[in-house]
């Protein structure tokens, strides 16, 4: 026997108060994890927006569109390196309550400007060879048990071929992953060319501009530049960073980040009331059994370390199953999710920040009735009886 | 002073010196003095039993000597160390080593068999965990309860717990144990058998006891007893022949 089998003992004295306070912290480093890994998704187009690209879109809203021949004046900017358009789609294959991702562009500059992106070669060349073709992302492939070499299918909730159908035919022809856990591999690619040439309406139009700029450190000035070439015309832009962009379109939705940060500020406040009452009720209850400690030789610092280790073996053992459970769900949830929210993951990094708040919520909640019992004065307790 | 002759100086002195020990507590605004310039001898290897009424300072007495509380004034030694003059850390190592504690009320920890519970001491020795077992197996033999080393507290009876408290006290091999009315709780038989066990610990195994008591019965197992009353010693009854009251 030694000290951890007493703490163990300690805590297993009551098991049904040890089981109740255990689900309160699992439950709630559940919704921490379930929680964090919601903003993460929300946030990802943030953390993979590429600090030298700059999106400009219509000045009032990113759905009114902006004609292609932007893209060349943009390119003649100083400080811009190349420049592609694109535009949303409204794709949706076989069920229409299925969004996805599909973005008519110029292919042959898409390389240059999402370097993050790996493609086979002779794919490539397969894809700038056929108009009909698209460039798919991996995990979505997987998902949809596509393969290069496949026709399928797809609609678009916005746009329809000149003769009224809404169904565009297109052959997978490329494949591309993407560098990092962080990539957005839920996105398909078509030639603009082909989408253009075969609408009904919008022609020579598109939805935004992506630039990439020589230095990211002149992206204001740049931008700035941009929308200035574009000012008193009939259509005159608003160009940011790829993460501001990507920022203010997640902020549409409201500030996931706070609203999330709110909730675990309520949830852990409320634990650490219920945890600390209950670590004090469990030192008050044996407080003649601490005093018998003392009186055969225990210290007070060790005694105080013992009833401390206690409320931190029962926060790290919840935060543990917790942070475990909510693994297991995010997983789950994120295969059904994947077209909503591609990037619906746990990190290491939330693991670790989940692990630590553990650990910290059983020193606070463990310290005062620690401290109470290093200082407990074994003639009073052994005269309280 | 060679070590031969210092062992023999401290065999010479009383195991427990009291010398002058006045101890007050505060009450509200008041200071109430407990123990007025106190006094008391016991010799290596006796059994001294405290008698007096509730109040008298028997206890108080009894936590100094086992060094749970510090004098107001005065000087107390311990097999020839002054433990007024430890700090609290200091004090309770001293304690793990020098002395076992007996409770009226036993109090064993609930959630650990009898084994675990006599253990509990050798937790602040530095020895292997198999060493560990073998002394707690071996004090519980001494106390007659090897057969309930895997026993929980409430799964004994009142005496058994007690025996079990007992082993407690001796498995560090103490050189005092001081008992608290260790027979308080348990019926007439039973208090017997647990007298019987702390004569034989003190007439076998050389335990000097110090054991306060309301019971003049349990007081007669002694080699000597003292009365207190109001924070002094009242005349010292002279020691018996060993053997007591049977």
């Amino acid at each position: 026997m030694g000290t951890f089998h007493l703490i163990r003992k300690n805590l297993t004295r009551k098991k049904l108060r040890t089981t109740f306070t255990l689900l309160s912290i699992i439950i709630a480093f559940l919704l921490f994890a379930l929680l964090g890994g919601l903003s993460r998704a929300f946030s990802l187009g943030v953390e993979l927006a590429g600090a030298d690209r700059l999106v400009t879109m219509h000045r009032v809203s990113f759905i009114q569109p902006i004609p292609v021949s932007y893209v060349n004046r943009i390119q003649s900017i100083e400080g811009v390196e190349t420049a592609l358009h694109q535009t949303w789609f409204g794709a949706y294959y076989q069920d229409n309550r299925q969004q996805m991702g599909l973005f008519p562009t110029d292919l042959e500059t898409f390389r240059e400007v999402y370097p993050e992106y790996s493609i086979p070669d002779d794919q490539w060349q397969r894809l700038l060879n056929n108009q009909t073709g698209i460039l798919v992302g991996q995990a979505m492939a997987e998902d949809y048990d596509w393969e290069v070499g496949d026709r399928i299918p797809m609609f678009s909730s916005i746009f329809p071929q000149q003769d009224g159908s809404f169904s565009w035919d297109m052959d997978v022809e490329a494949i591309f992953t993407g560098s990092g856990n962080n990539a957005d591999e839920m996105q398909i690619f078509m030639h603009y060319d082909y989408f253009n040439e075969a609408r009904a309406f919008g022609t020579d139009t598109v939805g935004w501009i992506v630039t990439k700029i020589e230095d990211p450190d002149q992206a204001d000035q740049v931008a700035e530049a941009i929308d200035q070439r574009f000012a008193n015309s009939p259509t005159e832009t608003k160009s940011s960073t790829e993460a501001g962009w990507t920022a203010s379109f997640a902020a549409q939705i409201g500030n996931i980040g706070l609203m999330v940060q709110m909730v675990l500020g309520c949830v852990f406040f409320t634990l650490l009331l219920i945890t600390g009452n209950t670590m004090a009720q469990a030192v008050r209850e044996r407080t003649s059994e601490l005093a018998v400690l003392k009186t055969i030789g225990f210290s007070d610092r060790r005694v105080l370390w013992m009833v401390l280790g206690e409320s931190l073996l029962v926060a790290i053992i919840g935060g543990v199953i917790g942070l475990l459970l909510g693994y297991l769900f995010i997983q789950g949830a994120a295969n059904a999710l994947s077209q909503f929210l591609p990037g619906l993951a746990m990190s290491w990094d939330a693991a670790l920040i989940g692990l630590v708040l553990a650990a910290g919520l059983g020193v606070v909640t463990g310290i005062l009735p620690a401290w109470q019992a290093g200082r407990l004065k074994v003639i009073d307790a052994l005269a309280r009886g | 002073m060679n070590d031969a002759a210092k062992q023999a100086g401290t065999d010479q002195r009383p195991i427990i010196e009291v010398s002058g020990v006045t101890k007050s507590f505060r009450k509200g605004r008041e200071q109430v003095e407990v123990l007025h310039q106190l006094d008391l001898n016991i010799e290596r290897g006796e059994f001294c039993a405290m008698m007096g009424p509730s109040g008298s300072g028997k206890t108080t007495l009894l936590n100094l000597i086992g060094g749970l509380d510090r004098p107001t004034a005065g000087q107390i030694a311990v097999s020839g160390q002054r433990i007024d003059q430890l700090t609290s850390r200091q004090l309770a190592k001293w304690r793990s080593n020098h002395v076992g504690f007996i409770f009226q009320f036993y109090n064993l920890m609930p959630v650990l068999t009898a084994q675990r519970n006599v253990e509990l001491p050798l937790l602040l020795k530095k020895m292997s965990g198999k060493e560990r077992s073998q002394r707690a197996r071996t004090a519980l033999e001494i106390v007659g309860l090897q057969d309930r080393a895997r026993h929980l507290p409430r799964e004994l009876s009142g005496g058994q717990e007690q025996r079990v408290a007992i082993a407690r006290a001796i498995v560090s091999d103490p050189d005092v144990l001081l008992a608290d009315e260790p027979t308080g709780d348990l019926d007439r038989e039973t208090a017997s058998e647990i007298l019987d066990l702390l004569k034989t610990l003190n007439q076998r195994h050389d335990k000097t006891i110090l054991m306060v008591t309301h019971d003049p019965v349990a007081a007669d197992y002694a080699s000597r007893t003292v009365h207190m009353d109001k924070g002094r010693l009242a005349d010292a009854v002279p020691m018996k022949s060993a053997g007591g009251a049977q």
